[in-house]
């Protein structure tokens, strides 16, 4: 991010992405044009079905809640410069934490089971993400091949684990039996009653959303206001200064990870625990790929990955309404859905460029 | 924009039979794999077309692409109206289980699971005992007393496949080598065409002359692989012996495409309850065209048929893998 032009920082972290998201939603709305459908309706639809009534806002901060823990994941491994793209692998190793925590433990109330939980998911996730640390730290093998790697045999475990070992007898679908009822998360829908706002009971967003707004100010405050926190942003910008400052890059490498994998995995209490109430094969589905996104159009920063989950949420939602009421075939949601990615990730000098070419004009103007 | 006519024709044409389908017309929920797999979501499509084209009926259809969509559109197309739903996959076991009880007067259809509620059809395939007759088939066309399978990926359904391919094939000939290989094991292994037709190189290079493949459109790679080798091979769910004509040896049909159409056809007052679609029923079977007719003799029709009709009249049992977990011929 060293060539970042001159542009004051708010216009940064604001107008870069809101022109980035524009461009792609008016590339979209050509691609609809093109196939002979209305954007105005498109846009209305997806907009309406995502913030229209409390049903898609519920369904809109459930897949956000996923996106902000895999989001958080990317960032705090992307402080220390690491790129982490093992969430994927990640949170289906915290789902799995999840299931084993939910299905041999007798609990007494979700409170109890929720905290164990949490914990159970950040933990596996962490021991998952450890392994490529190690050997980034130790041996030198780079962490984006590693993660990647593990992602795979992450998935196979998973496959095998649920089809020898967690499935139900006679079922012939790859997946946990149910969680006993008392584990079940209270839903937004519950917990809003009790303030007597009325909201939707079908949208499966659950208590997860507040941990994950919890962990949003947790990594905040890690990074920023703790000393390892400081120690991990200083041997992302400079690996040779932070080792001279006597930073120990083995060690930090691991931590980084650490708690990277452990945000990856906590995904799965909104997924494993809120949602499906059952470990199933694919309980992650793109959500830790998402979180690269997320975390690039985010800035690496737990406020910007908050309002680019709610973004991605919201392409969710209102790509799930299009493919209801539209005859939009579901390869071109995902297409808009690549659009937003490619414009505020891989294409983010396009935007910046011209922006700073502005603010240096007007400057020279001023 | 010449490219994209094609596209905008394809959009208009599926505009007239999803868009503006009326409520209580009937709706397909298609799996994760998406609608054109050319395998067991194509099956439930065509099916679905075949009954608009015959009724001149309307439709409504949806692919998910989120494991919580499924509940989601489950509902959103029982609030909407729609009437009967059916619902693709086994994976929608508990999707109905949580949705249809809220919707008593609306019928749904499962397809490939079980679920006893009085609003529910569930309608199952008997896939070993059309799996035992093309193994039968491929057993007795072999030349190196060698066959191969290539799954998706290693869950009960697919083995189910296998098991009974080995019956069949070791019924004809006890001494025969089934060589059994899995493409992978996340989602992506049902559209892994490359690495199919590696697995089936392997295969082959192991001895094998003759492969089934039970693995969505992976399977395509297989065919193509077996046709390169000048080798034979075998289709499955729909008849796909015209895509390899003279390699492919016959296909293990399971008439997804009939059990949609038969759902569509009976309407909301429909008869619930489990459907089993066997070989008696006419589920499943194999496939005889004039693709593949030279390459199957009489006589192997003669074997095959004595043992359609011992399995039918219940003389002889193929093992079901899903049962128990264990398959006697492995």
């Amino acid at each position: 991010m060293s060539s970042r032009g001159k542009i004051p920082h708010w216009a940064d972290v604001t107008l870069v992405p809101l022109f980035s998201v524009a461009l792609a939603f008016a590339l979209s709305a050509v691609l609809i044009w093109a196939i002979g459908e209305s954007p105005w309706q498109a846009v209305k639809l997806m907009v309406e079905g995502a913030f229209g009534s409390s049903y898609g806002w519920g369904y809109t901060l459930f897949y956000a809640t996923n996106f902000i823990f895999t989001g958080l994941a990317v960032s705090v491994a992307f402080q220390a410069r690491l790129f982490n793209i093992g969430g994927e692998g990640q949170a289906l190793l915290g789902g799995l934490g999840v299931a084993l925590i939910c299905l041999y433990i007798p609990w007494p109330h979700w409170s109890v089971a929720l905290i164990a939980a949490s914990l159970g998911a950040a933990l596996f996730g962490a021991a998952w993400a450890i392994i490529p640390g190690y050997l980034q730290a130790k041996r030198g093998s780079h962490i984006v091949i590693t993660t990647i790697m593990f992602n795979f045999i992450a998935a196979s475990l998973l496959g095998y684990i649920l089809v020898n070992v967690l499935r139900v007898p006679g079922s012939q679908d790859p997946a946990s039996p149910r969680f006993p009822s008392e584990v079940a998360l209270p839903k937004l829908h519950e917990m809003l009653a009790l303030v007597g706002i009325p909201f939707s009971t079908v949208p499966p967003v659950n208590i997860a959303l507040l941990i994950a707004i919890g962990m949003c100010f947790m990594v905040w405050y890690m990074l920023w206001r703790t000393r390892l926190g400081y120690q991990i942003r200083a041997f992302g910008e400079s690996e040779p200064a932070a080792q001279y400052a006597g930073i120990s890059p083995a060690r930090i490498t691991i931590y980084v990870m650490l708690i990277s994998g452990g945000l990856a995995g906590l995904m799965a209490v909104n997924a494993v625990m809120g949602e499906q109430q059952r470990l199933v094969m694919n309980a992650v589905e793109g959500a830790g790929f998402i979180g690269i996104a997320v975390a690039l159009m985010g800035r690496n920063h737990p406020f910007g990955v908050f309002l680019a989950a709610i973004l991605f949420g919201f392409l969710y939602q209102g790509g799930a309404e299009l493919a209801l009421w539209m005859s939009i075939p579901r390869e071109l949601i995902v297409v808009i859905q690549a659009l937003v990615i490619l414009f505020t990730g891989a294409l983010d000098n396009m935007v910046r460029m011209p922006i700073a070419r502005v603010f240096a004009r007007r400057k020279r103007a001023g | 924009m010449t490219a994209l006519k094609p596209l905008a024709l394809t959009a208009s044409v599926l505009a007239l039979t999803a868009g503006i389908a009326q409520a209580d017309a009937p709706a397909l929920m298609f799996d994760m794999g998406g609608k054109f797999d050319k395998s067991f979501n194509e099956a439930a499509y065509n099916g679905a077309e075949r009954w608009r084209e015959s009724t001149g009926g309307t439709y409504r259809e949806i692919e998910i692409s989120a494991e919580a969509q499924r509940v989601q559109f489950a509902r959103r197309l029982a609030e909407a109206g729609s009437d009967p739903i059916v619902v693709l996959g086994f994976a929608n076991e508990p999707t109905l289980v949580e949705v249809a009880p809220d919707y008593p007067d609306t019928a749904f259809v499962l397809i490939d699971a079980v679920v006893d509620l009085p609003n529910v059809r569930s309608v199952i395939f008997a896939e070993q005992e059309g799996s035992y007759l093309v193994g039968m088939l491929a057993a007795m066309a072999t030349e190196t007393n060698t066959i191969s399978f290539v799954g998706g990926m290693e869950i009960p359904l697919i083995t189910a496949f296998a098991c009974g391919y080995a019956q069949g094939a070791k019924a004809v000939n006890p001494d025969i080598n089934v060589i059994v290989n899995y493409t992978g094991s996340t989602p992506a292994a049902w559209n892994d065409p490359v690495r199919g037709g590696e697995i089936a190189q392997a295969q082959f290079s192991q001895g094998s002359d003759i492969v089934f493949a039970a693995a969505g459109g992976t399977g395509l790679g297989v065919l193509q692989a077996a046709e390169d080798a000048g080798l034979k091979s075998i289709g499955v769910d729909s008849n796909q012996n015209h895509l390899h004509p003279g390699s492919v040896l016959t296909s293990m049909l399971k008439l997804v495409d009939q059990a949609v159409y038969d759902a569509f056809t009976d309407g909301p007052d429909m008869e619930t309850g489990v459907v089993v679609m066997d070989l008696a029923a006419g589920g499943v079977g194999y496939a005889v065209d004039e693709h593949n007719e030279h390459l199957i003799s009489a006589e192997m029709i003669d074997a095959v048929e004595a043992a359609r009709a011992a399995i039918i009249a219940g003389e002889l049992s193929v093992h079901d893998y899903r049962t128990d977990s264990t398959c006697p011929a492995f």
